[in-house]
């Protein structure tokens, strides 16, 4: 299966600082046939149809998301972009604003119109703080044009924090807190922001809108695998010859990405999905990857012979021990306890004993987690135990 | 410290993080006093607004210099050799990671992914990207920050 450009097909085709460069290409002929010709009901109906799911990571249907907030009682509604792309090794959002912001404005008006929403919110990383003039500038154009129609669209900007790309925290964020995962129910689509119905999706997945809706469900659900329908963009870094961002349909085996587009060569193992991401081995590289298998945000950070694997893991625990929110127990000791043990194996002062510690560990913060942070984090060295266990044993102190 | 409290009085508690923010962009970093003012004009307790201004990375409780250097230390930037670059710039300017140099033109940290890891190694200068990092690159990056 090959690339193709769907969320892309814009990136480097518009003028990114020029409505009009957009218009040109078909642009916002979307949002008026949304508005025009379609129900809120149908609206969602035809997402829900197509089977797109979220970008971000947790792949839930967006459908059920609008259905859920279109459904839902009250007046005031929210629509969110989540623009807090923190997962490691990810920057597929960061080229997607710069290169076309404009996609992303239409996606998030179709979205308004289909959950009746007034208000929309783009929760934008303090890392990409370089990019907020540039989606002002879009935002600006769209009004000055008209595409508006009374819905009022303001960038949030983030303070630094990776656990506020998780939905719940992004709001008390949003709402001038510390960013904490909430407890659920109530979910978001019922009780989001300052307590109203509230959707949250990620760039890439309102990206999709506009042409789902040009084009139709059945157009869309005809690419990919029976649970992961479209195409999904690839921030692929490490050991490759050509870094960078990639859109293929889902499906598409780990290997055309990794070794046939980023060229990469001598493959010790993949990270997919970043620091909650999992990890497979060199030989596994015919996995699709499709939600069914591997996913996550479609992070692949790709690790040679060279690499320890041991001190890839030990890193990635040492990252989320620093932004567990330490709301949760489970999460904020778990990760903690894990890079400590994780440390001593890196220096070869291991134990049997401890590598069935990290695997109740595991268990149990998987479990017992708060958030997608917490109940994730093990992931890496459950991965690992599993593929490279010889590598740990080799560390045990003699 | 006279005249560090001044800040636009928040009128709304969804106004914290920005008017936390708008005193380190003054500032530097968030004086007490600030957070004491903070706390009044939205009749919270002062706790409450240190666990925010502590929370964010970005938001500095301890003065910073008047450049804050965050150099990423993520595994993507890692596997490019970033402790070269870190080592290059604590070099250049003679301290290590959480330190401020004497005369306040620098503050040097590291930081987590910033999403530039298809040209890292990379770095922020304030809010500045500089990617593609050699440690040679360093001292004239260094150069243009006063």
């Amino acid at each position: 299966m090959p690339q193709q450009r769907v969320v892309l097909k814009n990136c480097e085709v518009i003028d990114p600082k020029r409505i009009d460069s957009y218009l040109e290409s078909g642009g916002f002929k979307a949002l008026a046939k949304a508005r025009r010709e379609m129900t809120p009901e149908q609206i969602t109906s035809e997402i829900k149809a197509s089977g797109l799911r979220g970008r971000g990571g947790a792949g839930f249907p967006c459908g059920i998301k609008w259905e859920g907030a279109c459904t839902a009682p009250g007046d005031i509604k929210y629509v969110i972009c989540n623009a807090d792309e923190g997962e490691v090794g990810t920057f597929k959002d960061r080229y997607i604003l710069e290169k076309d912001p404009f996609t992303l404005i239409e996606g998030i008006l179709i979205a308004g119109c289909a959950i009746g929403a007034k208000q929309g919110y783009i929760y934008l990383r303090a890392e990409y703080h370089y990019l907020l003039d540039h989606l002002q500038n879009a935002i600006e154009q769209a009004k000055q044009k008209g595409y508006m129609n009374g819905f009022s669209l303001e960038i949030r900007e983030g303070a630094g924090a990776y656990i506020c790309g998780e939905e719940s925290a992004l709001m008390d964020s949003i709402e001038g807190k510390r960013g904490e995962a909430r407890y659920r129910p109530p979910f978001p689509t019922t009780s989001g922001l300052w307590g109203k119905p509230t959707i949250i999706n990620n760039v890439e997945t309102l990206m999709n809108i506009p042409p789902i809706i040009m084009n139709g469900a059945g157009w869309f659900s005809q690419m990919g695998t029976e649970q992961s329908k479209g195409t999904k963009v690839f921030s692929v870094s490490g050991d490759v010859g050509k870094p960078g961002v990639y859109e293929m349909v889902l499906g598409s085996p780990l290997r055309e990405l990794v070794e046939e587009l980023a060229m990469a060569k001598s493959v010790k193992l993949v990270q997919i999905g970043g620091a909650t991401g999992r990890i497979l081995p060199g030989d596994k590289m015919d996995t699709p990857l499709a939600f069914e298998a591997v996913l996550g945000a479609g992070a692949v950070t790709v690790y040679n012979q060279s690499r320890d694997v041991i001190d890839i893991v030990r890193r990635t625990m040492e990252f989320l021990a620093e932004e567990s929110c330490g709301k949760c127990t489970p999460c904020r000791q778990g990760t903690e306890v894990m890079a400590e043990v994780l440390d001593r194996f890196y220096k070869g002062e291991g134990s049997l004993k401890e590598l069935q510690n990290l695997e109740d560990l595991s268990s149990a913060m998987m479990l017992s987690s708060l958030c997608g942070l917490g109940q994730a984090a093990p992931n890496a060295v459950m991965d690992s135990l599993q593929y490279f266990r010889d590598d740990y044993e080799s560390r045990v102190a003699k | 410290m006279a005249g560090k409290g001044v800040v636009t009085p928040a009128k709304d508690r969804a106004d914290l993080v920005e008017c936390l923010k708008e005193a380190q962009r003054q500032y530097g970093y968030v004086p007490e006093e600030v957070i004491a003012a903070l706390a009044e004009s939205l009749a919270i307790p002062v706790h409450e607004v240190y666990g925010v201004a502590s929370f964010y990375s970005y938001i500095s409780t301890r003065p910073l210099g008047r450049n804050v250097i965050r150099v990423c230390k993520s595994l993507p930037c890692y596997l490019k050799s970033a402790e070269m670059i870190m080592e290059a710039v604590a070099k250049e300017l003679g301290i290590g990671v959480g330190e401020t140099t004497a005369d306040g033109r620098f503050s040097f940290e590291l930081t987590n992914c910033i999403g530039l890891c298809d040209q890292a190694p990379a770095m922020l200068i304030n809010q500045d990207p500089h990617v593609d990092l050699t440690p040679e690159k360093i001292k004239q990056i260094l150069k243009s920050y006063h």
